[in-house]
């Protein structure tokens, strides 16, 4: 019922008055045999967050250490922080153009991370930055990144779309191109018997792109260790998932691929269902679509207000009712893995490091003009000059390597 | 007559001082950037915009319509007039694209929803190949189909539905099917601050494909009348709106319903001693150029022509210009190899080689991505163009 009135925010959020019991997050539905005094806590799932296609299920009684929880609350604290810098360096013209921000979706990114090893490999569409962050870049280089920056993650070339890591390759910027490009690099680890896997992540409004279909396919063919994970916000730019899809069982959608549902805005709940997906590609069982059904807080980008198509009323249910940094913390505050006051530490400490990547940022110069013509081929394999605007304007690739 | 050592023109030339392209750089925190919906700032002052009705209907190409009155709008506000009228005056008519049913990202398709119904004015998936395909099929039975791209930059995925399928349907059917009630409109060319992705003039990828046409409009008149030319014309049309001129160029635009002709250039300017070609946003750069040059070589006459069709193109306008003139200068976005000016160039040499006083000179993008922070070096700038030109003259 709780998934149910997910996939339809618009509707249930004018109906539902939020109480605590129906709160998603509430744990009086969690069996409390947690070991107090141990390190370890145990907690239940309502079933309602995890629907199956073809596979699971995924365990509803889920283990976390203190360290695990608190980790994932910082990752998720960071990346808000992250998310709100950027919003405000925006607003103040410092960053410009084209930026897409994950808040309210920051469950996905810090469940996922939990969840996968190193070496696994990652690729995503253009709302990439909190990936970016927990994949090793620092929040310093993304910031730079966003304002065109030298130290920026891709020294400032890039953009917001237009972020790379280890085993991250890349936000994207055309919609549904980076599916392809996922199951090819699962194609490589499978090759290669790297014993690794890859995410292929995509939104709700990329899951209509034919090539993610086409992706599929060859992903099940060739069994590839790849998990197609569809990121549902629920809408695409601004068009609702209910308008744009003919099922917006975007689990389902994989056909013969089998697929789960996961409530994405419970880091645990992602967290176990990755684990699951992970740990059922590199078995060799081939493919998996995970839909993580999520919510973001912000219009689709700096230029969407995000409340034509939607309700305010609707953003604010979820807020108060969804949250899943909030969420995240009942659970703390009620296990007493830690207490109000430490995580406001975790807050200031989140935000005090934010603050200290802005101005970091902000300090760091624009890219070398030279960089308009580096990387456009590999050093040493460029032609010998590429042509310019006007005839005469010409850049020898031999005389800038003396 | 211009190369002739002994002109004093010539002469003012050589003493001009040559101006050199200097890379500053940007003192990036401070100052002030520019606005967020682009900068530029030749477009509001520009003589080719039309500020009265006299002015408008001096256009030849617009006297028959001179009982018409004029509204002053921007250049979304005549696309949106257009599809309105297109909407009104054919009940087979159809727009569709990404988000078009709210406004588009552009307002492009504001209000028309509401005017003429959700069966009518449709939101897409996000499905480029799908949506181009739809609107081939939907051509194919007849209807009129215009579909948006939301960014020049993200055709690609339909680039095979239009040069494989739209562009050879007449062709490969022997003339029993095609899709020529298809308009397929984009926003393309650089708006300050687009990046890879939001950037591009993929112009001459499409003007290598036989069987479709392709217009790029430089201001509200130009885009209402060609807009609804390609949407009349009996073959599938792609129309690359210049995004940066969406809300920048205002003009008087007539009302109601009047159509431009698709496949014919504009000279905007007279002039005699050398041709400049662009089009789009491109025209205003050149504009400002030209100005800087009649500055710095008082006498000068440059003839400035806004090619308007890049498929077909107006190949008698420029050779006529250029047999007149004897020098070609052409401008554009897209990076300089393979760019449509090189089409040009290799046309105008063959019809006026032993007219030519000069090398046809391209002033275009580099041969490199859009670049993000750097739009400002890749892009032929004023000061490149007047480079360019003094080049064609200096000869």
């Amino acid at each position: 019922m709780l998934t149910a009135s997910f996939l339809r925010p618009a509707r249930s959020a004018l109906r539902v008055v939020p109480s605590p019991s129906a709160r998603l997050f509430s744990t009086s539905r969690v069996a409390r045999y947690a070991d107090e005094a141990g390190d370890k806590h145990s907690f239940t799932f309502p079933e309602s967050h995890f629907a199956y296609h073809k596979c699971g299920p995924v365990s509803l009684d889920v283990d976390a250490t203190k360290n695990e929880m608190l980790d994932m609350y910082k990752n998720m604290v960071l990346i808000r922080r992250l998310e709100t810098a950027s919003d405000q360096l925006y607003k103040a013209k410092m960053i410009r153009g084209f930026c897409h921000l994950s808040t309210g979706q920051e469950a996905v990114a810090a469940g996922m991370h939990a969840a996968i090893a190193k070496d696994d490999a990652i690729i995503t569409a253009y709302r990439c930055h909190g990936f970016t962050l927990l994949r090793g870049a620092s929040a310093m280089s993304i910031i730079a990144e966003l304002m065109g920056r030298r130290d920026g993650c891709s020294q400032g070339k890039g953009g917001s779309m237009h972020m790379f890591a280890h085993e991250f390759y890349g936000g994207n910027g055309i919609v549904g191109a980076q599916v392809p490009i996922g199951a090819g690099i699962a194609l490589a680890q499978k090759y290669l018997e790297k014993g690794t896997m890859t995410f292929a992540m995509y939104g709700d409004g990329a899951a209509n792109q034919g090539q993610v279909f086409e992706a599929f396919n060859m992903a099940k063919l060739w069994n590839l260790p790849c998990v197609f994970v569809c990121e549902n916000n629920n809408y695409g730019m601004g068009t609702s998932a209910l308008r744009a899809s003919a099922s917006t069982k975007y689990y389902t959608r994989g056909d013969y691929i089998p697929g789960i549902r996961v409530n994405g805005m419970d880091v645990l709940a992602v967290r176990e269902a990755s684990k699951y997906a992970r740990e059922w590609a590199l078995a060799g069982n081939g493919p998996l679509v995970m839909e993580m059904v999520t919510y973001r807080y912000g219009g689709h980008s700096m230029s969407d207000p995000g409340t034509t198509y939607r309700t305010r009323e609707e953003i604010q249910h979820m807020r108060s009712t969804n949250d899943p940094i909030t969420g995240l913390k009942e659970r703390i505050l009620e296990r007493g893995i830690a207490n109000e006051d430490e995580l406001k530490k975790m807050d200031k400490e989140a935000r005090t490091d934010i603050d200290k990547a802005v101005a970091e940022a902000k300090e760091s110069p624009e890219p070398d003009l030279k960089e308009l013509f580096t990387d456009i081929y590999t050093v040493g394999n460029e032609p010998r000059f590429l042509r310019g605007t006007a005839p005469d304007e010409l850049h020898h690739y031999a005389k800038s390597q003396l | 007559m211009f190369a002739r050592k002994s002109s004093p023109l010539f002469r003012a030339l050589r003493l001009a001082r040559p101006s050199t392209l200097r890379y500053r750089s940007y003192a990036s925190a401070s100052g002030t950037p520019p606005p967020a919906e682009g900068f530029m700032p030749s477009v509001a002052t520009s003589a080719f915009m039309n500020n009265t009705a006299d002015q408008v209907f001096r256009n030849p190409e617009l006297k028959a319509f001179a009982s018409s009155s004029t509204k002053k709008m921007n250049l979304f506000q005549a696309v949106n007039e257009a599809m309105d009228v297109a909407l009104a005056t054919d009940d087979k008519a159809v727009v569709f694209g990404e988000d078009v049913g709210f406004g588009g990202v552009f307002r492009c398709t504001m209000g028309l929803q509401e005017k003429y119904g959700a069966s009518r004015v449709f939101n897409t998936p996000l499905t480029e190949q799908g949506l181009v395909g739809f609107g081939i099929g939907m051509a194919a039975v007849g209807h009129t189909a215009i579909a948006e791209i939301q960014f020049a930059d993200y055709v690609f995925p339909a680039f095979d539905q239009i040069v494989n399928e739209a562009a050879k349907y007449r062709y490969r059917s022997g003339n029993q099917f095609d899709c020529g009630g298809l308009t397929i409109r984009m926003p393309c060319m650089a708006v300050g601050h687009g990046g890879h992705y939001h950037s591009q003039s993929p112009e001459a990828y499409f003007a290598h494909t036989p069987g479709i046409k392709v217009v790029v409009p430089r201001s509200p008149i130009q885009a209402k009348g060609l807009l609804l030319a390609a949407i009349r014309d009996p073959n599938p049309v792609i129309v690359m709106e210049p995004k940066i001129l969406y809300r920048a160029a205002v003009e008087q635009v007539p009302e109601g319903d009047y159509t431009l002709p698709l496949g014919k250039a504009e000279v905007l300017k007279q002039g005699k001693d050398v041709t400049v070609v662009g089009w789009g946003s491109q025209l205003y750069v050149l504009e400002t150029a030209i100005a800087m040059l009649e500055k710095e070589i008082p006498g000068i006459s440059v003839e400035l022509i806004d090619l308007r069709s890049v498929l077909p193109w107006d190949v008698e306008t420029i050779e006529k210009s250029v047999n007149k003139t004897g020098r070609l200068v052409i401008a554009h976005e897209a990076p300089v190899t393979s760019g449509f000016g090189a089409e040009i160039a290799a046309t105008i040499q063959e019809r006026c080689f032993l007219r030519l006083e000069a090398p046809v000179q391209r002033v275009a993008g580099w041969d490199i991505p859009f670049p993000l922070i750097f739009e400002k070096f890749y892009v032929p700038s004023a000061i490149r163009c007047v480079k360019g030109i003094k080049k064609a003259l200096n000869y």
